[in-house]
């Protein structure tokens, strides 16, 4: 029996759809056999963050219609063994799926896939409650900013409203040299406000935006920062215990970062 | 050693620490699903009826929103923290 993973956030923009990539390609890396679904229906872009925006046939809609079974839907990626993807559909709106098609869905995906892995929507509405009522656990991200921060705890809040148990936080684009300087909240500060487990931190990377651009997820990239978070985040959500990089002071890991890529701090 | 400097030349807090004293401000009501001026109201009314029973440091005082551990222990709930300093306990109920 598998498990079903919402990765959500209330505001837009902060990396939802990157990390359902990423964390779906990382699974698949390990062994596990995974479909990504894409929530966001009328704004896809889990396809082409994947690239695989030209093998769509069916969607997530046509689905749950009716208009075909869940297999033909699910794209198989053919560079990752065990890995699918379920497109949303981009002519249609949130209203076109409710919450019960949602969870009969994820009930049918479990049967035969380990991981199932829902790229939520921004926003409280009927996406956000499509997306999450199929789901055993959740996952958090957030930037370290005001509003993003805001929008999390109102979106912890929900997800508790709703049985979504104990969630966990990925805080994305932590930019270590404003952590030092004092400009930017450490991830102690962000706990202590949202009072949740941690799952990972990724560092803001130029290499996402690359590998976006690419359509090749950067968890496959060895030498990207924000890869490697996400390979430490894939191990977390498999039970390994991977201890988190200290990221929050002038520590041995900056240190070493600094002498690695002759970077500067300030 | 750099951090006690600044403050001994007053220099304004970290941009870090302003954001983070402002989130939590905002989140108190957020949580609680109430506006600002809902405080100052409930504020006012505690003074008043507190007034006539005992008299009340009002510059002490500390009144606000925060958040607590539910009876069973699973959830976090708001909670109303008030601080009252009293200077003398009026002696006319007696």
């Amino acid at each position: 029996m598998g498990e079903v993973i919402v990765v959500t956030s209330g505001k837009g923009g902060v990396g939802k759809t990157t990390t359902t990539a990423n964390i779906g390609t990382g699974l698949a890396l390990a062994g596990k056999k995974v479909v990504l679904i894409d929530t966001d229906i009328g704004l896809r872009n889990l396809d082409v963050v994947m690239g695989l925006e030209n093998r769509i046939v069916y969607d997530l809609v046509d689905v749950v219609e009716g208009f075909c079974r869940v297999k033909q839907a699910l794209i198989k990626d053919k560079r990752y063994e065990g890995l699918y993807l379920l497109p949303a559909a981009q002519t249609r709106d949130k209203t076109a799926v409710n919450p019960q098609q949602m969870m009969k869905l994820c009930q049918e995906l479990k049967e035969e896939y380990d991981y199932i892995i829902v790229d939520c929507p921004a926003g409280i509405e009927q996406g956000f409650k499509n997306a999450i009522a199929g789901a055993d656990r959740a996952i958090v991200v957030t930037t370290p900013e005001v509003s993003a921060v805001r929008d999390a705890d109102r979106i912890i809040g929900l997800l508790e409203a709703n049985e979504l148990r104990n969630p966990k936080l990925l805080v994305n684009r932590l930019r270590v040299d404003m952590v030092k300087r004092g400009d930017m909240m450490t991830i102690d500060d962000i706990i202590d406000i949202l009072a949740i487990g941690l799952i990972g931190v990724v560092p803001d990377d130029e290499k996402i935006i690359v590998s976006t651009n690419r359509g090749e997820p950067a968890i496959n990239d060895d030498k990207s920062l924000a890869g490697q978070a996400y390979r430490n985040i894939v191990k977390r959500i498999m039970g390994e215990e991977v201890p988190f990089t200290n990221f929050d002071e002038d520590s041995g890991f900056i240190f070493k970062l600094k002498k690695l890529f002759g970077l500067q701090a300030n | 050693m750099l951090l006690d400097l600044s403050k001994i030349f007053g220099k304004p807090k970290n941009s870090k620490d302003v954001a983070k004293d402002r989130l939590k401000m905002v989140l108190v009501y957020d949580r609680a699903n109430v506006s600002p001026q809902f405080l100052e109201m409930l504020k006012s009314e505690i003074i008043k009826v507190i007034s006539n029973y005992v008299d009340v440091d009002e510059s002490a005082l500390d009144i606000q929103l925060t958040k607590t551990r539910s009876d069973d222990g699973e959830r976090m709930v708001p909670a109303l923290y008030a601080n009252i300093p009293i200077r003398s306990i009026k002696n006319s109920g007696k």
